[in-house]
């Protein structure tokens, strides 16, 4: 693995300085995504996974900024750059899709004029030959007819459809990174699972790394390789999909896993976890978690934990597993105590 | 003690304590309610009171004595001898007084109709609207003139005088209430549509204690900023409509007359019977818009 | 067999989506119209959970809109423990309303901010005359402290509370008038999942406690699939399938059912290769002739784009298809068949 990661975002602190003080919507989140590789992140809102894309993006909303750690793609620093080179870098390396499709199109232009605009910034094409990639690639997202339809404007497609041209419009410029911010909720669920079909297979095609943000675990379930859960702004896990799912490690994901309703389980009784996720301004000292944790122990009320690394590459930030590696390792590769462990 | 301090802690209150011009223009316009209000114990003369008028003391440049007395005229005197300073303080009571009662008539219709309109909907609202627009598209002191002067057409002579004031709140009231519906009807067509009124309903709660009880007090924070404004706005339309002898009776003057006496005296020299109560009348709209503008943004969590 | 609570006969609703009389006039144009509901059927039994399933513009949502009475039908009826509800007014009206309530989507809507959480839950106590003074909050702390709250939480506004809490409230608010009957038009769909779980737990144990019966609307399969012991599925409109829950989701009879429960994404991790879902849901002003699902059918024929299907009986219910009339029993193997 000499290639540096697509993404490596390392220690990421965002904050909003509000007037009872600075509120920390996401503390020393860190996580690589490799090339071709799909990492989804799954938390409660609130959780800090749509910030975690709108940090790397450079999009944060203002009074809210990055106060602390560094994003780099493909071993370019990015979380520093001006508006401008921001803007370039967002254009060409990082597509992106968002819930609402129309928050990415412009109503006022036609999608060819979007598309083919956007294709030029990045190649120096002839007007011609880039609107033939612009079909071209409308024909591959699934928009029938795509000759005829690149010249409609984007009110003339349905939701679904024009999910599909965002799409489009996010890898016209071959980018390294997209970053899909709940790009299937807003729809309904036999166009979803289209939608995500075709955002597994188009970026598997073109050699994009995804960075997949969404509520839903189902969806991760079927798209992501990796998973990483967002607690309170903190990482609380993340590893490998299947292993996330069918053994969670940290508590929160336990009990996360075990409340949502499935089509196979007929269970009488969700599993649920008591209490809320504590708004940024009560977040408890310790594990942001403690509070709720039915295996909470001293040290968790006090000491925050940091990623542990697990076996199979995982990571989860729980006292409980601290304790036990230290046990069978008989004090000898003890991780506690140590700073944060670089992510995979 | 809890609640001032919830209250002294609110994002209002806070955004207040953090907004210089907010904190004059409220000093501004406390301390104008305020004279106003006591004019009576305040003001050195009482300038209705034709006992203590001498015209002796007529034209007397602000800060000479009294020709009587010998006590100072801080802002001199018009021509009948009346202190400035007092007939500013007895005319802004006046025109005080005239511009709560036309907003808060203002206010109560357009609460009224707004609710009616956004409510109901259908024909009711297309009319109210549409006339809504017809007003809209005249100037409203236009409108307020017309009132007034189709209104004075009614009323014997005999009585105009009693009932002018009466009259111009009316006129001025009538002239402004279309934003207030406006406003009202917009957020009460988006509250009928939540699903707390849908609840209100499934029990089967009679419509109009819906509007009052679950509506009225959620249209009802836009409302009190554009009365703020209005506040400003109707202070003005006194003073024009008392400016263009139309108002107020010249007995009971209000700053509008007082500036409209004052205009005859600026080129022969005597500036001060103008200056003064046009500066009065400046602070006070000034200061309530400023207000306004402020709780506006304060209101507004987009601007924040 | 006894009588069910709520019956629904041939319920339409259509909604007038022209543009106002006087563009009409100018521009030209025809009235139009979207129907949203058409001949639905809907049985639903004491102290079962019958689950209305569809994607948007299925009329789901107006359904239970017409069954509360916000929203009159434009024909068929509604009948509500052997009365019938339009054409019944005053008093009468008054008596059958309390027996039934409603749950909404948004907490954060359903719940006026101007209003402290008790004067919330006692509105239907009050409106009903059930309880006088001190009774009312007496009744009101018991009501807070049924759905997980304190009683002391009545004296605060719904701002204070998480979107699960204030999902809690409302489902107090609901239970104060001492109901038979709740419509919950999607309550989870926009809470989180581990909250999902703790109101869905909530609503099954008051079920079980009071002996409540529901009316479930939801898009989630899943949560369906969790709660409901008979399930009807929409489609533009109409009814196209209704079974018992189980059933359903082993052999589902409809070719849209099937679908809808391919296109779920599932934390199974089966790698199941799913039938490729097809097409979106048409435009409901203007809906294909005859069967509306035919465009997207993988078992359709002629006769389906032409004619309406009517419902059939199947294994523990109805499905309205004329590929399930000429062949009962499917020889495609339903979910569970994919799955082993």
């Amino acid at each position: 693995m000499t290639e540096p990661p697509v993404l490596s975002v390392r220690d990421l602190i965002v904050e909003f300085p509000t007037r009872r003080g600075t509120l920390r919507a996401l503390d020393r989140i860190s996580f690589n995504i490799r090339k071709g590789e799909v990492l989804g992140m799954v938390g409660e809102s609130g959780a800090g996974k749509s910030l975690t894309g709108a940090a790397i993006i450079g999009l944060l909303e203002p009074p809210g900024r990055i106060a602390g750690g560094e994003v780099h793609l493909r071993g370019d620093r990015i979380d520093s750059l001006s508006p401008e080179a921001m803007r370039k870098v967002r254009g060409r390396r990082i597509g992106m899709v968002f819930q609402d499709p129309l928050t990415s199109l412009n109503p006022l232009y036609t999608v060819a004029q979007q598309l083919v605009e956007t294709i030029r910034t990045h190649d120096d094409v002839t007007e011609a030959a880039a609107r033939a990639r612009a079909i071209a690639l409308l024909d591959r997202v699934g928009i029938p007819a795509a000759a005829r339809r690149i010249d409609d404007y984007p009110h003339h497609f349905s939701g679904g459809m024009r999910q599909r041209v965002v799409i489009a419009l996010a890898l016209c410029a071959e980018p390294e990174l997209v970053i899909a911010d709940e790009p299937t909720t807003a729809l309904d669920v036999s166009v979803q699972a289209q939608i995500i079909d075709l955002i597994k297979e188009i970026c598997a095609e073109r050699g994009a790394s995804v960075l997949l943000i969404t509520h839903d675990m189902g969806v991760i379930a079927e798209t992501a390789d990796r998973v990483a859960v967002l607690y309170a702004g903190r990482l609380a896990e993340l590893g490998p999909v299947r292993d996330v799912i069918t053994a969670a490690e940290h508590p929160y994901t336990q009990g996360l896993m075990g409340s949502i309703p499935t089509l196979t389980l007929e269970s009488t009784r969700l599993v649920q976890i008591p209490g809320a996720m504590p708004r940024l301004n009560e977040i408890p000292t310790g594990c942001a978690f403690n509070p709720r944790c039915q295996q909470v122990f001293a040290r968790c009320r006090t000491e925050r934990p940091s990623p542990i690394e697990r076996p199979g590459g995982r990571q989860v930030a729980c006292w409980l597993l601290s304790e036990t590696t230290a046990e069978e390792a008989h004090g000898g590769t003890a991780l506690e105590g140590r700073g944060p462990l670089p992510a995979l | 003690m809890d609640r001032l301090a919830r209250i002294w802690d609110s994002d209002v209150a806070w955004s207040f304590r953090h907004s210089p011009i907010a904190i004059v223009a409220a000093v501004v316009a406390l301390g104008t309610i305020f004279a106003a209000v006591f004019a009576p114990w305040l003001a050195p003369y009482n300038p209705f009171d034709p006992a203590s008028l001498n015209l002796m003391n007529g034209f007397t440049p602000p800060g000479t004595p009294n020709a009587v007395t010998g006590q100072a005229f801080v802002l001199g005197t018009d021509h009948q001898g009346r202190d400035i300073l007092s007939t500013i303080l007895y005319g802004a009571r006046i025109s005080l007084f005239v511009g709560f009662a036309a907003v808060i008539f203002a206010m109560v219709l357009g609460i009224a109709l707004g609710l009616l309109a956004g409510w109901r909907g259908g024909w009711v609202d297309s009319l109210l609207m549409r006339i809504a627009d017809v007003q809209l598209s005249f100037p409203s002191i236009l409108i307020a003139l017309l009132i007034f002067g189709v209104a004075r057409g009614f009323i014997p002579a005999g009585m105009r005088e009693q009932v002018a004031i009466w009259v111009l709140i009316v006129s001025i009231g009538l002239s402004d209430w279309v934003q207030y519906a406006r406003v009202v009807r917009g957020a009460t067509m988006v509250e009928k549509g939540r699903e707390y009124v849908q609840a209100a309903r499934v029990i089967g709660v009679h419509p109009v204690r819906i509007v009052l009880r679950h509506i009225l007090p959620n249209v009802i924070g836009p409302v009190l900023v554009i009365a703020t404004i209005g506040l400003a706005l109707a202070i003005i339309a006194e003073a024009t409509l008392s400016f263009l002898g139309v108002g107020v009776p010249p007995t009971q003057p209000s700053l509008g007359t007082l500036i409209r006496i004052g205009q005859q005296f600026l080129f022969s020299g005597e500036w001060w019977i103008l200056v003064f109560p046009s500066v009065a009348l400046l602070a006070l709209a000034l200061s309530v818009n400023l207000l306004g503008d402020w709780l506006r943004d304060a209101l507004n969590p987009r601007l924040r | 067999m006894e009588e069910p609570l709520l019956k629904v006969e041939g319920l339409c609703r259509r909604f007038d989506i022209s543009r106002p009389w006087l563009n009409r006039v100018l521009e030209g144009g025809e009235r139009q119209f979207l129907t949203a509901v058409a001949d639905v059927d809907i049985a639903i039994n004491r102290g079962e959970t019958f689950a209305l399933v569809g994607e948007s513009g299925s009329g789901k949502s107006t359904i239970a809109r017409m069954i509360v009475g916000l929203l009159a039908p434009t024909s068929g009826q509604i009948i509500f423990d052997g009365t019938r509800l339009d054409g019944t007014d005053g008093s009468k009206m008054r008596a059958l309303r309390k027996r039934f309530q409603m749950i909404f989507q948004d907490p954060f809507a359903s719940l006026n901010p101007r209003w402290r959480v008790g004067d919330i839950i006692a509105e239907p106590i009050h409106r009903f005359g059930l309880l006088k003074g001190v009774a009312v909050s007496h009744r009101v702390g018991e009501l807070l402290d049924t759905v997980g709250l304190s009683a002391g939480d009545a004296d605060k506004f719904p701002h204070e509370f998480s979107g699960g809490q204030r999902q809690r409230i409302a489902i107090a608010r609901a239970l104060s008038s001492k109901p038979q009957f709740i419509v919950c038009d999607e309550p989870t769909s926009a809470l989180d999942v581990s909250v999902q779980a703790q109101i869905l737990n909530l609503m099954r144990d008051l079920q079980d406690e009071m002996g409540l019966t529901y009316l479930f609307i939801s898009h989630d399969l899943s949560v369906v699939r969790h709660m409901a012991t008979r399930i009807g599925v929409l489609y533009l409109g109409r009814l196209v399938e209704t079974a018992e829950s189980k059933t359903l989701f082993r052999s589902p009879d409809h070719p849209y059912t099937r679908m809808l429960l391919d296109a779920v994404p599932d934390l199974e991790l089966s790698g199941r290769r799913r039938q490729q879902v097809d097409g979106e849901i048409p435009n409901p002003i203007d809906p294909p002739p005859g069967c509306a699902f035919h465009p997207r059918c993988p078992r359709v024929m002629d006769r389906c784009r032409i004619e309406v299907p009517k419902p059939v009986p199947t294994a523990s219910g109805a499905a309205a298809c004329f590929a399930v009339e000429s062949v009962p029993s499917p020889a495609l193997g339903g979910l569970a068949k994919v799955r082993s």
